[in-house]
């Protein structure tokens, strides 16, 4: 089966690791990602305000394309994409005035209707393939791993787009304990990691994304799993500071998703890129037997 | 008496100022005038306030010296004071139902009030419309119904236990029956109560004791209803007694069987703060005492196992494995539903994590209890500690529409306050937090309760929500709002307890279905008027009590099943029922038995004879509502004296005035 698929800018450079080991898991699983043809920006960084349209182009232009491909549904990896082709979506879909302006306003792209589903590729193994089916695939159990799971904001809000319970998600612990995983539950599964103020206020988020971490430490997690190459950014520098403050805490590293479902699954992790996690998850993966030897790891 | 020999009707017509009400925009004494030369109308007054006592005196005298056969009231909406003419007339010798009422206020001064040439004219169009449908209105007798005496209570919470006992005084059998296997509902459950924090144990002890012994209440405890057939005055309910696995003739209480049963499972009575074994009692104190197995923990009944411990032991051999639900039948004639409510399921709020010391305000009310699983001691499920700081939520599920239900839950925001007062005087030392949205006390000396907790137990109340509550090592934090100093809050609590909205109790719907009552978005049961007809059903013969249909507290509870008992009472004041004869008929020449008016009928009062194939309309239970007469194609089923050719023939008057 082929699932169109949007990438995204960073999935194609800093988080190539998420990209690559999503997409030869997928293949596993019976799923051809087909990467979409002349892909653009999907248009995050700026507000999606209601009222704000020109920000609204960059992803229906993304929409369009998938549409001109006679597909009705896209697929992300990164979460940031999803929220921002998802609620682009939603508004063409929602409010027929705006969706005039914008068609017209493009008047070189065929018009968009809503005509695609977007969905996040957490959405395609649970909704599509089914954490049974996955859990029969496994070849190698993540047996005796403690991991959080970290979903951060886009995936869950607004909640129009959010896809599972916006308080309290489960899919990813879902799909973790679909691959033998031990999932830890912790209070900050869902708290801010700061985003963006990484840029301008860098005090305040570091402070969010040291919260996370620690939360995570003291639950007794070993990795914290995500989808989000924003949140691994801000959450690998917090690691680093926490580590600077108190040498002696445990490494916790951060891993995408599709990290370990290429392990579990048994692929060659050489598509996991682990030298591109900014904390090495190589010692933890060789502790527990899941790979056995690293790659170097340097930024 | 129908018609004069001659077929035609002697007509009284009765106008009314209304002081100055109709007055004021009606020309009343041109429409006497021009009404006292209409056809068949014999007799015309009009005074001041009709439904004064000099104004009845007026309309009896003249109905006499007038020889009148019918009348048509020129008044107010027939909504007022049809009753009270109808009444009048019946008194008179009239059949009630040749008295109409022409609806000149309402429909005619009030929204005409600067135009009163127009406005009289129409009172004149309306009145000689009403002239016509009287003139061919038919006699009508209301139906006799057989009446069975006896009443029906779903569930024994103190709702049903109330109004059983006010019916059971007053002579009538009751059946009472509640799923549970003991009786007083919700409020066993509880410590002391608000505002005077008396224990519940005195307010219900009484209530309890009495309804277990009385002679005239049947009581099914554990028992379900299974289906109801019928209508008011003669029900048919099947009751389903599940099997307890204990013979309660033989049960002598003694509970040996309570030491050996090697199951632990978690006690539903205690909401899961104490462990009970497969054979149980609820409570120590649960009336009726019985004991009881349940088959889904018993090693022996769940896998066949050869367990049998609390049959060996024993000594009134009152153990029976092979016992099966029986069903049992009863006939009644009019029923309460009295099922009450349950806690909004707080996994729905996913921010509020699950923890042991993450509590909801029943778990808490177990703590305070003396009989409770800490024995009146407040400590904390997980360790078993004092809590020293302790942060009520309100408003959990409540008042939310996001996450739970829009409405509000009325009762929260004074048991909090009531649990946070009883808490600083078990732990004077400890601190309570109260987070609210804004306090409703507004019932009597709820406010007083609620300032006294704030301002002699120093309690402290922060206006906001709270975002957040999960464990942190040895506290259980809370991430919360003060809207009024404009602050973010954390507190590192001991103990959280989470003042959960009511829903209504599960199974409702199910029952509501048998029952053919309607229930709201939510599955309260609704009401046959919110203002006027609060403890009734749109059902007749079902009447409603507690909280199965909004959040009510104990006093509300009381008032309400003190309400339904009594229009039971009224209902059994008679030996047969006199139902209202405005109903629907069938003309079985006409009609063909297509059955729409079957579908269209809420009340379920209509049904299609096998035999003739033509609907039939059971007298007892259709309401007049007149949705079949509207639907029937043919207009073979049609409306007591509000018939199509009546309103042809009303409209072409009325109309006549216009062309
Ligand atoms: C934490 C807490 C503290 C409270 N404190 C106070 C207080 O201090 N003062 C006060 O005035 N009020 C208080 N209340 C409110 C009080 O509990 C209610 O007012 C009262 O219980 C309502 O009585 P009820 O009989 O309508 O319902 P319930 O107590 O719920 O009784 C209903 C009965 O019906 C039975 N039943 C339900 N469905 C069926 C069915 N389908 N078939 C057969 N039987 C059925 C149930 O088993 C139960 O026995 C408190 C409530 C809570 C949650
Ligand atoms: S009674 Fe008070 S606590 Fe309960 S829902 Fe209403 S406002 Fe909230």
């Amino acid at each position: 089966m082929n699932l169109w698929y949007y990438p995204g800018c960073t999935l194609k450079t800093r988080a190539k690791n998420a990209e690559d080991s999503a997409i030869v898991s997928m293949a596993a699983l019976g799923i051809d990602m087909v990467e979409l043809p002349r892909w653009n920006c999907c248009g995050t960084v700026h507000s999606l305000a209601g009222d704000d349209l020109i920000h609204h182009i960059a992803p229906v232009r993304d929409l369009i394309r998938v549409k001109e491909q006679g597909g009705s549904k896209v697929a992300t990896i990164c979460s940031f994409c999803y929220n921002t082709l998802r609620r682009a979506d939603i508004l063409m879909r929602g409010d027929a005035e705006k969706r005039g302006t914008i068609n017209s306003f493009m008047d070189e792209e065929p018009d968009y209707n809503g005509e695609v589903d977007v969905v996040h590729l957490l959405q395609v193994l649970r909704d599509d393939i089914g954490w049974k089916a996955i859990s029969e695939k496994v070849k190698l159990p993540l047996e005796g791993l403690k991991v959080a799971s970290y979903y951060g904001c886009t995936l869950l809000r607004p909640a129009e787009v959010a896809i599972d319970n916006v308080e309290k998600p489960t899919v990813m612990q879902d799909l973790l304990r679909a691959l033998g995983a031990t999932v830890i539950e912790f209070p900050f599964a869902t708290e801010c990691c700061g985003s963006y103020q990484i840029v301008g206020n860098v005090g305040f988020a570091l402070e969010a994304a040291k919260n996370i971490l620690t939360s995570a430490l003291r639950r007794g997690a070993e990795a914290v799993v995500l989808t989000c190459p924003m949140c691994d950014y801000n959450l690998g520098l917090a690691h680093r500071e926490l580590k600077r403050q108190r040498g002696d805490l445990p490494d916790i590293p951060t891993l995408y998703f599709s990290q370990l479902l290429a392990i579990a699954l048994g692929l060659d992790t050489e598509v996991c890129h682990f030298n591109l996690n900014y904390i090495d998850p190589q010692p933890l993966l060789q502790s527990k037997g899941l790979i056995v030897e690293g790659v170097k790891v340097g930024e | 008496m129908i018609r004069r020999q001659d077929g035609t009707r002697r007509i009284g017509v009765f106008v009314c100022h209304c002081g100055l009400n109709i007055a004021a925009s009606v020309d009343v004494e041109k429409v006497v005038e021009e009404i006292s030369h209409y056809p068949g109308v014999v007799a015309t007054e009009h005074y001041m306030y009709m439904c004064s006592d000099p104004g009845q005196d007026l309309v009896r005298k003249t109905i006499q010296e007038k020889k009148l056969d019918a009348i048509v009231m020129s008044n107010c909406s027939p909504y007022l004071h049809e009753r009270t003419y109808r009444t009048l007339a019946a008194s008179e010798g009239l059949n009630p139902y040749f008295c109409e009422v022409a609806n000149i206020r309402e429909a005619c001064s009030w929204p005409h009030l600067k135009d009163r040439e127009g406005a009289t004219k129409k009172a004149i169009a309306i009145i000689k419309a009403t002239v016509e449908k009287v003139r061919i209105n038919m006699e009508l007798f209301p139906p006799v119904i057989p009446l069975t005496r006896r009443a029906l209570i779903v569930g024994a919470g103190i709702a049903g236990m109330t109004s059983a006992l006010e019916i059971a005084d007053a002579g009538y059998e009751v059946v009472l029956v509640d799923r549970a296997p003991y009786i007083g509902g919700h409020v066993s459950q509880l410590s002391g109560t608000f505002p005077t924090l008396d224990r519940v144990g005195c307010v219900t002890a009484p209530l309890l004791a009495r309804v277990v012994t009385h002679p005239k209440i049947k009581l099914y405890t554990y028992s379900e209803i299974e289906d109801i057939e019928g209508y008011i005055g003669s029900f048919d309910i099947r009751i389903r007694k599940k099997a307890s696995f204990v013979d309660e003739t033989r049960c002598n209480s003694c509970g040996r069987c309570l030491e050996v049963c090697p199951v632990s499972v978690p006690s539903e009575f205690d909401r899961g703060l104490s462990q009970r074994g497969a054979i149980y009692r609820s409570f120590p104190e649960a009336v009726p005492s019985r004991l009881l197995i349940d088959a889904t923990s018993c090693v022996h009944l769940a896998t066949g196992n050869s367990c049998r411990a609390c049959e060996e032991v024993c000594p009134a051999q009152a153990i029976e494995f092979t016992q099966e639900d029986v069903i049992a039948e009863e006939r009644i004639g009019a029923i309460i539903v009295a099922t009450g409510y349950d806690l909004f399921p707080r996994e729905r709020i996913g921010e509020y994590e699950i923890d042991p010391d993450v509590i909801d305000g029943i778990q808490f009310e177990r703590l305070l209890s003396p009989t409770g699983p800490t024995k009146g001691e407040i400590r904390r499920p997980s360790d078993g500690k004092v809590p020293q700081q302790v942060v009520f939520i309100q408003c959990v599920g409540s008042r939310d529409p996001e996450h739970g239900v829009i409405y509000c839950s009325r009762v929260c925001c004074m048991y909090t306050a009531k649990q946070a007062v009883l808490y600083k005087r078990a732990v004077p030392e400890g601190q309570a937090y109260v987070f609210y949205m804004d306090i409703r006390s507004d019932s009597k000396e709820f406010e007083e309760f609620v300032c006294s907790a704030v301002e002699e137990e120093r309690i402290m109340y922060l206006r906001g929500r709270v975002s957040k509550v999960f464990r942190d090592g040895d506290k259980i934090k809370v991430w919360g709002a003060d809207t009024l100093t404009g602050k973010m809050v954390e507190i590192s609590a001991d103990l959280v307890v989470l003042a959960l909205g009511m829903t209504p109790s599960p199974g409702i719907v199910d029952l509501a279905h048998k029952l053919n009552v309607i229930f709201d978005l939510f599955g309260f049961i609704t009401e046959a008027h919110p203002k006027l007809r609060p403890v009734e059903t749109l059902t007749a013969g079902v009447y409603l009590a507690g909280a199965c249909q909004w959040p009510k507290d104990i006093p509300d509870t009381i008032s309400s099943a003190s309400g339904a008992a009594s229009k039971i009472l009224s209902l059994f004041s008679r030996e047969e029922l006199l139902r209202d004869p405005l109903i629907s008929f069938v003309d079985e020449e006409i009609c063909r038995g297509c059955g729409q008016c079957v579908s269209v009928c809420v009340y379920k009062a209509i049904t299609l004879d096998p035999k003739k194939k033509v609907a039939t309309v059971n007298e007892a239970v259709c309401e007049g509502c007149g949705a079949c007469a509207a639907t029937c194609p043919s207009g073979a089923i049609r409306h007591k004296n509000s018939t199509r050719s009546q309103f042809f023939e009303m409209i072409d008057i009325a109309a006549a005035e216009y062309v």
